[in-house]
């Protein structure tokens, strides 16, 4: 009988290689597919929040007709920003290049949803904003913004550790509102889950 | 076989057509609303191969001219527009594979998921109305009207089949506008939802409410002797109803045989609920 050895050397090299593959897996693709995105201001929320005690439906609320507001525009941040009210270059850069310009910041929207989606503010009035937002309210500088390369939605920042994102950590945006995370919460109350209910 | 489900709320749309003059205002309104893009190509395709247009063209509210088929002073002619009739027995949701489309929201419309439809057109197929069309191409829209798109409806790839919804996305705003007002989002009050079609007819012919809510006014309507609806008889249960004076048009609604008797002036012919 011929005894069998191993002609690549044991178990030492199946273990680097494997290791390697977690690596490349877990933590090179992952950083390959998001691009790392900032925000083109950088907007804190606790300045507004809590130094100034701002509600979040001072900036973001109804409209009459039903449809939300959603980000406030320049004009109304330049109710109060009209001039320069305080130190920060973030505020400098806001008033010089949008307010007197005349232009719509292009935020980066963390929850944005596909254009087949509806989903109704008026209706989700009674929960609190964070059951599906990030708690930006709690941010000094805004969250990452992850953006897949190959659909263009935010991850949505997660913390990408070992390839997935886990957790949810508050620093990071919860990222688009996934279909079974809504059809979970609508079955748990009870409400409709047909499929003109959330889709247009 | 009863596998369809009846909703506290039946949108109902009733076309009187004695009313309606045949100009198109509804399928204008229709495609704006909708984001149906021109379709050089597909007509094109029609004008080259002879295809039976109905197959071809991209729209959920087509119009069709009636004739009574008499020659000389006794001829009569009547226009048709026919949208999607939302049936109580949709013979389209039970053959799609996908589920792509489903009745099973309050209010009866029959849904139509594009992202989540794989293009196999038995919908098509099965529809006796006509209703459904097919995407044969990816839409391209002239340059400057991607700006008057509607942002509430989303845009269609090639290779989904689609069809009219009531408009559905604008019960979804009405309801929201209810819900900011504190009124009761599933007691809307006439005309609160309507959709662009009806809000488009010059003649005022499409009337449009919630046909089980006795204060709108199609709950009248429907009980008129001459509404009727059509091909009643293969018990698809239509919520799209029509009205006319003219008997030869309703012995069309439901392809009555020359010597055939009926259909008796007598409403909405049983098949309801
Ligand atoms: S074409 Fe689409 S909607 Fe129609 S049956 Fe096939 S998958 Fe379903
Ligand atoms: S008219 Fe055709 S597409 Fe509309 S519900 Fe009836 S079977 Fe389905």
């Amino acid at each position: 009988m011929v005894k069998k050895t191993s002609s690549s050397g044991g178990a030492l090299p199946f273990f680097v290689g494997f290791v390697a593959m977690l690596f490349v897996g877990w933590w090179a693709f992952p950083r390959m597919l998001f691009s790392e995105v900032q925000q083109p201001i950088r907007f804190s929320h606790v300045v507004h929040v809590e130094e100034q005690e701002m509600a979040c439906e001072d900036c973001h609320f109804l409209n009459e007709d039903g449809s939300f507001n959603g980000i406030p525009s320049t004009a109304s941040c330049a109710e109060c920003h009209s001039d320069v009210l305080g130190e920060d270059p973030d505020e400098a850069k806001f008033v010089e290049q949008y307010v007197n310009e005349e232009k719509e910041v292009e935020w980066l929207v963390y929850q944005y949803q596909p254009d087949n989606v509806f989903f109704s503010h008026a209706a989700h009035q009674g929960k609190d904003c964070t059951t599906c937002h990030p708690d930006v309210a709690k941010s000094d500088t805004p969250p990452t913004y992850y953006q897949n390369k190959l659909t263009d939605y935010s991850n949505g920042g997660y913390k990408i550790v070992f390839g997935r994102g886990v957790g949810v950590d508050p620093a990071y945006s919860r990222g688009t509102m996934k279909m079974w995370e809504c059809e979970r919460c609508h079955a748990e109350n009870g409400q409709s889950n047909a499929c003109y209910v959330c889709h247009r | 076989m009863s596998a369809f489900k009846e909703f506290p709320i039946r949108w109902g749309m009733v076309i009187d057509i004695d009313k309606c003059t045949g100009c198109g205002a509804c399928t204008v309104a229709c495609n704006k609303e909708n984001n149906i893009a021109p379709q050089p190509q597909q007509l094109e395709r029609i004008a080259g191969k002879g295809f039976p247009t109905r197959f071809k063209k991209l729209e959920w509210l087509t119009v069709y001219e009636l004739s009574n088929g008499v020659q000389g002073s006794g001829h009569d002619t009547a226009y048709l527009p026919r949208p999607c009739m939302q049936c109580g027995m949709p013979s389209c949701v039970s053959v799609c594979p996908a589920t792509a489309t489903d009745k099973n929201e309050n209010g009866g419309i029959v849904s139509q998921i594009y992202p989540r439809c794989f293009g196999c057109r038995y919908c098509m197929a099965s529809c006796p109305y006509h209703a459904r069309v097919f995407n044969w191409d990816q839409p391209v829209y002239p340059d400057g009207m991607e700006k008057q798109l509607t942002p509430n409806v989303s845009v269609r790839s090639r290779g989904v089949v689609e069809k009219c919804n009531f408009c559905h996305h604008r019960w979804m705003y009405a309801k929201d506008a209810a819900r900011v007002a504190g009124e009761d989002p599933n007691a809307l009050p006439e005309d609160a939802y309507i959709p662009a079609c009806a809000e488009a007819c010059p003649t005022g012919a499409i009337y449009f409410g919630d046909v089980k809510n006795p204060e709108h006014k199609v709950y009248e309507l429907i009980h008129s002797p001459y509404t009727f609806r059509l091909l009643e008889r293969l018990g698809t249960d239509p919520q799209v109803y029509y009205m006319s004076k003219r008997e030869w048009v309703r012995r069309q609604g439901d392809n009555y045989l020359e010597n055939e008797a009926g259909p008796v002036a007598h409403g909405n012919g049983g098949l309801h609920g």
